[in-house]
């Protein structure tokens, strides 16, 4: 008899069934946020059928179902993502890299630390009083396109904050001592080493985030962007209606054709969603494919 | 020829928190000569070598005390700029760590932030040939660095380290992660180097020492039991302490 028998009970049989039970359980897992994710869309492709066309498009708001359109709404969904991101992703690699980099280890940075984690918790309508308070009342800038994507902006920061943090903290520190061998300064080997790295990781963060602030709406509503839009927003102090308030409006109707209104809103969210996450992920392979550790 | 003295080290200790790593080392490396530092695992050698080019100020909890000259001065004192003397001090370290950019990239990166003011394809190739690379790499200069071998990336990394024409290069253990061929190359390399710098060589590869360096100090346990030529260490070791360690007694 081979010794090893009598000390061993493999039971291989036993492991690879359990194994092959454990793949199931977790591509059922992937399976089903699939199988609703595929039911929604098919569901509101067939409502939307027929409505979302270049007039539902190029048309405003309208109480007339067949005149009805998205116009400023998807002005000022586009409008006001180009705002909180101009304003949220600096502000939040920023902070990372002061977090990451320059901050000493200590109790108050801890302090700041758990609350930033915090901040990423707190209900979106939190941030939507906080909006009205700071922004639109004391900072005067009104029920304004600024004021809500400044809003917005704040709503986002926390998880730019955090992804960035990871993404800076998963860049080898030989690479830094590298660069700091060469004679480099801090910010040089930041610049030059340390961001370049961690940008893919940053953007995937950036990625999470606006698509999380395109389909807000209730931090929107303290701001005022709940009205009736008749123009499309011309400056940065301008009245707004961005797409998911303007789609919760039309589902709150009575009328069945503002349902199918409705869905054709959606499609159009999800089109603008998806062009915004395609330019932030082909940015991200671009810079992926330069500087793979291989 | 009379021994001229590039660095100085002066009564120096280092700890860690609570924990003595070196106690009081006096220490002269000679120009255009190679200096081993060798000794067991633990005995503070990579730490010594750090303090030569301030890498020590970025491990955390370090204390230094004592001073270390270069060209007289002192690199400790307070109107050094660190970056300054990274810029006259080259350094290799254990595992090769390129750059994740292109092979011309890397060699680039120092010329770059330091300010070159020449051709600096020019001298990207003149560094890539010091260190024995070119003629692998030439034609593959944008490639990625970590397409090449281990031994490559070692022998990039002191491209790098070369380019910005050091006074001094310090090397930690350049061949610890490296095959017997690629560390015969580098071995071949720095003999070579000596001619144009000063080289100090960490390693706890007693041969490595006798094959390569010109002056040998053994550290055990954060002090130096012997300092001088190799030739002379090998043959006739002055401490008891030596003479075990390099008949493989223990160590």
């Amino acid at each position: 008899m081979i010794r090893q028998d009598e000390m061993f009970s493999p039971g291989l049989q036993n492991r690879q069934r359990r194994n092959r039970i454990f793949k199931w359980i977790f591509l059922s897992a992937n399976l089903l946020g699939l199988v609703v994710l595929a039911a929604l869309l098919v569901k509101v492709m067939r409502d939307s059928w027929g409505w979302l066309d270049l007039q539902f498009i190029s048309s405003f708001p309208s109480r007339f179902p067949e005149k009805a359109g998205i116009l400023p709404a998807l002005y000022g969904t586009v409008y006001l993502m180009i705002i909180t991101a101009v304003f949220a992703i600096p502000l939040g690699i920023g902070a990372a890299v002061f977090l990451e980099e320059y901050a000493k280890k200590s109790k108050f940075l801890s302090i700041i630390q758990v609350n930033i984690y915090n901040l990423a918790g707190i209900p979106s309508i939190v941030y939507g009083i906080l909006g009205l308070t700071v922004f639109v009342r004391w900072m005067m800038l009104g029920r304004s396109l600024l004021a809500g994507g400044l809003t917005m902006g704040l709503l986002i920061l926390p998880v730019i904050i955090v992804t960035a943090q990871e993404a800076i903290r998963a860049v080898p520190q030989s690479w830094r001592h590298a660069s700091y061998a060469l004679g480099a300064s801090k910010w040089q080997t930041i610049r030059y080493v340390v961001l370049p790295s961690a940008l893919p990781g940053i953007l995937t963060g950036i990625i999470l985030a606006l698509s999380r602030a395109i389909g807000e709406t209730a931090p929107l509503i303290p701001i005022g962007a709940l009205t009736f839009i008749r123009v499309i927003p011309g400056s940065l102090f301008d009245s707004f209606t961005v797409l998911p308030i303007q789609i919760y409006n039309w589902t709150s109707r009575p009328q069945d054709d503002f349902r199918a209104i409705a869905a054709a809103g959606i499609v159009v969210l999800l089109v603008v969603l998806l062009g915004m996450n395609s330019i932030a992920i082909l940015l991200r392979n671009k810079y992926q494919g330069r500087i793979k550790e291989v | 020829m009379t021994l001229e003295s590039i660095i100085s080290v002066r009564n120096l200790h280092v700890s860690y928190r609570d924990r003595k790593v070196l106690k009081g080392i006096n220490l002269d490396i000679y120009k255009n000569r190679i200096t081993a530092i060798m000794g067991p695992s633990g005995c503070g050698k990579s730490t010594l070598l750090r303090c030569m080019n301030r890498m020590i100020d970025l491990s955390e909890g370090a204390r230094v005390g004592g001073k270390v000259l270069y060209r007289g001065e002192n690199i400790y004192s307070p109107k050094i700029d660190p970056a300054q003397i990274r810029f006259r001090i080259g350094m290799v370290f254990q595992k090769p760590n390129p750059f994740p950019k292109s092979i011309f990239e890397n060699v680039a990166f120092g010329p770059r932030i330091n300010g070159y003011k020449g051709d600096l394809s020019a001298l990207v190739e003149q560094s890539l040939q010091r260190a024995g690379l070119w003629d692998e790499v030439k034609d593959r200069l944008h490639e990625n660095a970590y397409m090449l071998s281990g031994g490559q990336q070692q022998r990039l990394c002191i491209a790098r380290a070369l380019a910005l024409e050091p006074e001094v290069l310090l090397l930690d253990e350049p061949c610890s992660a490296l095959d017997p061929i690629s560390t015969m190359h580098v071995e071949e390399l720095i003999r070579q180097l000596k001619e144009r710098l000063t080289i100090v060589i960490v390693t706890h590869n007693i041969q490595q020492a006798a094959r390569v360096a010109d002056y040998t100090a053994f550290l055990l346990q954060g002090e130096l039991v012997e300092f001088g030529e190799t030739s002379r260490m090998f043959t006739v070791p002055k401490d008891k302490r030596t003479e075990d360690f390099i008949t493989g007694r223990f160590g």
